[in-house]
């Protein structure tokens, strides 16, 4: 299995003027782990996949904004 | 090819706040240069030369891509339909009014105007693949930061779903790229 | 002003579901030509469609252009509303 985000600290140092960022996260999307599609894999209902943008359940990756305050932030 | 429209949106887009100043972010993936008229031109554009194994793919994704293109022009259109001359200022898009009134254009967030230096096509199919799948992965962050920039839930969604459009598609670029590595006696699979 | 009842938005997110699968496989298609599973799933699909577009079209009016749809009389094609409307 893989995760879809990741994170990093950037180097913060004793001179930067704004309140640092700690922690930043990026996004590593299914398609950097499947490799090519084996068939046959699960699939959602019709009606499901439009909205959600895929036919199958493996590549959805739904991103949310992290500031967006009711959300956990990026969608894991 | 030859294109026949179909009068229906891919996606049913909803837009539920009246906030024009997110039609200024969202022109980025109209006339920019990650965006979806940047996209569907050039895969329609590199499609002659590529080897014919993957010449129906490029076919395909190019023209989804105007789909998403039209799927944007009415997300812009209907948060910029309604606006007065001053909501439209607030938003600050009076440059773009100035010039086009509430019509749309091919032009990016910053006003910069489209050009063809935006795509390229090498002629070689493996660069031309990479350039495809870099230009999904530009397209999918440029998604990721205008749905941050943006409070609509519903339009969101539609953002959403476009994402993982580009999602997709960089994931059969990636085929496209395998099936061109094979071997003559290799079947690919996992 | 002519507004559309909220059976053609049901109905039109119906068809839309159908092409967006189609859509799907025909992308997955072009990649794996010998998925057998998967050519079937898309015919099938492609025939719903056809079901499906024809009633939309009855009760709603021509979805394609030149000639790959009926007109009715008068020419009814251009009527609105278009996409970017609904």
């Amino acid at each position: 299995m893989f995760t879809t985000r990741k994170q990093y600290e950037p180097y913060i140092s004793p001179f930067d003027p704004c309140p640092p960022i700690r922690v930043k996260t990026y996004v590593t999307a299914p398609n950097l782990y499947i490799g090519f599609q084996p068939p046959n894999l699960p699939q959602f209902p019709l009606r499901e996949a439009l909205m959600k943008g895929t036919l199958w359940k493996v590549f959805y990756d739904p991103y949310y904004s992290p500031y967006e305050t009711k959300t956990k932030g990026d969608g894991s | 090819m030859m294109w026949i429209y179909e009068k229906k949106l891919q996606y049913p887009v909803r837009v539920s706040t009246c906030n024009p100043r997110l039609a200024k972010y969202l022109i980025e993936q109209y006339g920019g240069a990650d965006g979806e008229l940047a996209a569907a031109l050039r895969y329609l554009n590199q499609r002659y030369t590529l080897p014919s194994k993957v010449i129906g793919l490029l076919n395909d994704i190019g023209t989804e891509e105007l789909a998403h293109l039209e799927m944007i022009a009415t997300m812009v259109y209907k948060l910029t339909k309604d606006a007065t001359p001053e909501q439209l200022k607030e938003a600050g898009l009076e440059p773009h009014y100035v010039d086009h009134e509430r019509a749309l254009f091919y032009h990016n967030a910053a006003g910069v105007p489209f050009t063809a230096t935006y795509i390229q096509a090498k002629g070689d199919p493996i660069t031309d693949l990479y350039e495809d799948i870099a230009a999904e992965e530009k397209a999918r962050a440029t998604y990721q930061w205008i749905i941050n920039m943006s409070d609509d839930p519903d339009l969101n969604d539609g953002l959403r779903f476009l994402r993982e459009r580009e999602i997709i598609h960089s994931q059969r670029f990636r085929e496209a790229v395998e099936i061109l590595k094979e071997e003559r006696n290799q079947k690919k699979f996992f | 002003m002519k507004q559309m009842p909220k059976e053609y938005y049901e109905r039109l997110e119906e068809l839309q579901a159908v092409d967006f699968a189609l859509v799907e496989l025909t992308l997955y298609l072009d990649t794996h030509p010998t998925d057998y599973q998967a050519i079937q799933q898309f015919n099938q699909l492609a025939q719903k469609r056809r079901q499906l577009k024809k009633q939309f079209e009855a009760a709603y009016g021509p979805l394609e252009q030149f000639g790959h749809s009926y007109s009715n009389y008068p020419w009814n094609w251009d009527d609105t509303p278009w996409p970017w409307q609904v």
